[in-house]
């Protein structure tokens, strides 16, 4: 299959002087489901600012399926829909209105443009605030909006700038779901957010930029099994005194009723149990301590990939 | 983009345009008619009485060319100047620069948004004008093609305030401090000739003395420039105007980081 994006060796040095991007080289498959990660500041906008024709890089090439953006920008917007990370429509214009208009830019006719507005309008729950003005929405439903007016041309990539801040759990997940609908039905899509379940939970392959500079690109199970420890935390029914000493687990206890317990992922959890339940201690519940991939992610950013420290 | 496409585009930015200006009518068509109307009022009837005739016309007669004139300068500007920058502002810019749209149609959008303001709002200062005078129209043909071509060379000039702009002061010093005193000594209220040689020849500097002679040599058939030289000018200006617009937008000054 062919790559959806190709980065290579891309660099941008702002105006006043500030290299944002060193040089990121990235290839998004097509139908893949991407994440772009890294902490404030790290590129990420920059990135997918300048694939998205919103910035000039200083260097580097971008392709967008075949097209090379130097020679061939506008074949290559019309395969590609961009969600950006801030509100930038204009709040006094109605929904209904800036979804035809830009379907009108890509060449789509008014007509095609309202009933392209209508399916999407509909399909995010935005259909009854059709002829409100943008800024009559809340901050959720504008994300919304910014979904739809990205999906008018009927992009074939499409790029989500932190697609879920500010937006409630309910709305979040059907979010996830929408998304998953679209690349079930061949949209490759890109994602950048800070909240890595939602990274884990909808994205194959990931990517994670910090200081312009590219740090790990692998997939996400690969990047999860180099987890070898799990930290977990059980609810007890009976308060316990004295811990019992289990090898090779290692139990802290918290509280009376609370333990918390770190796993060799290679062990299975059931022997935790048996040895627990001979001990006569009764486990209520047991959960993650922390999203595993946040630890990761927290350890590779102090420590770069494999553990090296950086200068 | 193929022609078809592009036609749809440029569509839909004219009529985004015109719609913005039509949702605040009372904003950008109104406050216009009313100035002009007052300047009908006071210049022509009250004080324009006492003045008597300019080159052969009655006052009001004389002046009622150059204020169609100006309503169609400063409103051809303004829109293209605020609505420009406004989308700059509100980043909705991005709408345009994440599509297909190549530069020229995005001036050619926001200049014909321009000159629709700018005729709708001359239309409706003449209207208002046959109240007070007689209107004649001597060539119809030099009317319309200048007041369009004027128009379009204002649009254009607003639109490149506005990529230059950096905030909302920016884009009030050009018409405060360049397009109001030109168009005041650019022959509105009266001929050049009744200045000394001097001053004659420091007006023919000035752009918007072509336009408003043409015009109003439309309307009455006299003027202190030969035709000729404004058609010249004005052509001369949009199409530089034009060049320059285009390039800007197309490197992005002013709207890509
Ligand atoms: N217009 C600009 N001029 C100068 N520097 C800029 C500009 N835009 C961004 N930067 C800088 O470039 C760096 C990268 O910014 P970018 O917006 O790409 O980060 P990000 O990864 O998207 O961060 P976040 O998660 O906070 O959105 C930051 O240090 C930022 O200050
Ligand atoms: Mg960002």
């Amino acid at each position: 299959m062919d790559n959806a994006l190709t980065i290579d060796n891309l660099t941008k040095t702002y105006a006043n002087g500030f290299q944002a991007l060193k040089g990121i080289s990235l290839e998004v498959r097509e139908g893949d489901f991407f994440a772009l990660l890294g902490p404030n500041g790290a590129g990420k906008s920059t990135t997918i600012g300048i694939v998205c024709a919103l910035v000039t890089k200083s260097a580097g090439k971008v392709r967008i399926f075949d097209h090379d953006i130097d020679r061939d920008f506008s074949r290559a917007k019309r395969l590609l829909g961009l969600v950006p990370q801030e509100f930038n429509f204009n709040i006094f214009e109605p929904v209904e209105e800036i979804l035809v208009n830009q379907a009108g830019y890509f060449g789509i006719e008014r007509k095609t443009g309202f009933e392209r507005a209508e399916r999407y309008l509909k399909l995010l729950g935005l259909w009854d605030k059709r002829r409100s003005q943008a800024r009559e929405l809340s901050g959720g439903m504008k994300r919304r909006l910014m979904i739809a007016r990205a999906l008018v041309h009927e992009p074939r990539l499409l790029i989500l700038d932190e697609p879920t801040a500010g937006v409630d759990i309910e709305v979040r997940h059907s979010m996830w779901k929408f998304l998953r609908e679209l690349n079930a039905a061949g949209i490759t899509i890109i994602l950048t957010t800070h909240n890595l379940e939602e990274a884990e939970n909808l994205c194959r392959n990931i990517a994670i930029i910090d200081e312009g500079r590219l740090i790990e690109n692998t997939s996400m199970k690969q990047l999860l099994g180099r987890l070898h420890m799990e930290t977990f935390v059980l609810e007890l029914r009976h308060p316990v005194g004295r811990l019992p000493r289990l090898e090779p687990d290692c139990l802290r206890k918290i509280d009376d009723t609370t333990l918390e317990v770190d796993i060799d992922r290679d062990r299975s959890v059931n022997a935790l149990y048996e040895q627990l339940s001979r001990h006569g201690i009764e486990v209520l519940s047991m959960r993650n301590k922390t999203n595993r991939l946040e630890q990761l992610f927290l350890h590779m950013l102090q420590n770069g990939t494999d553990g090296e420290e950086r200068p | 983009m193929n022609l078809h496409d592009q036609l749809i585009a440029y569509k839909t930015i004219v009529i985004k345009e015109v719609l913005r200006f039509g949702r605040i009518w009372v904003q950008t068509i109104v406050p216009p008619v009313i100035t002009v109307s007052l300047y009908f009022v006071i210049f022509g009837n009250l004080i324009g009485s006492r003045i008597g005739e300019m080159d052969g016309f009655s006052y009001m007669d004389y002046i009622v060319p150059g204020l169609i004139m100006m309503a169609v300068i400063t409103n051809s500007y303004a829109n293209v100047v605020s609505s420009f920058y406004g989308c700059k502002f509100h980043h909705n810019i991005e709408e345009l620069l994440v599509s297909p749209i190549p530069s020229y149609l995005i001036v050619l959008g926001f200049m014909t948004g321009g000159v629709a303001r700018g005729l709708a709002v001359g239309a409706a200062v003449t209207a208002v004008s046959m109240f007070f005078t007689e209107l004649q129209f001597h060539n119809p043909v030099v009317i319309i093609t200048i007041v369009l071509l004027t128009s379009m060379l204002f649009s254009l000039a607003g639109l490149l305030n506005a990529v230059f702009a950096r905030s909302f002061d920016d884009i009030s010093i050009v018409p405060t401090f360049v397009l109001t005193p030109l168009t005041y000594l650019g022959g509105v209220f009266y001929t050049i000739h009744l200045l000394p040689e001097f001053w004659q020849n420091v007006s023919r500097l000035n752009p918007i003395l072509y336009m408003v002679n043409a015009f109003r040599y439309g309307f009455l058939g006299v003027s202190d420039i030969g035709i000729f030289w404004s058609y010249a000018i004005i052509i001369g200006f949009t199409a530089a105007l034009y060049g320059i617009a285009v390039y800007v937008l197309h490197i992005g000054l002013g709207i890509r980081k």
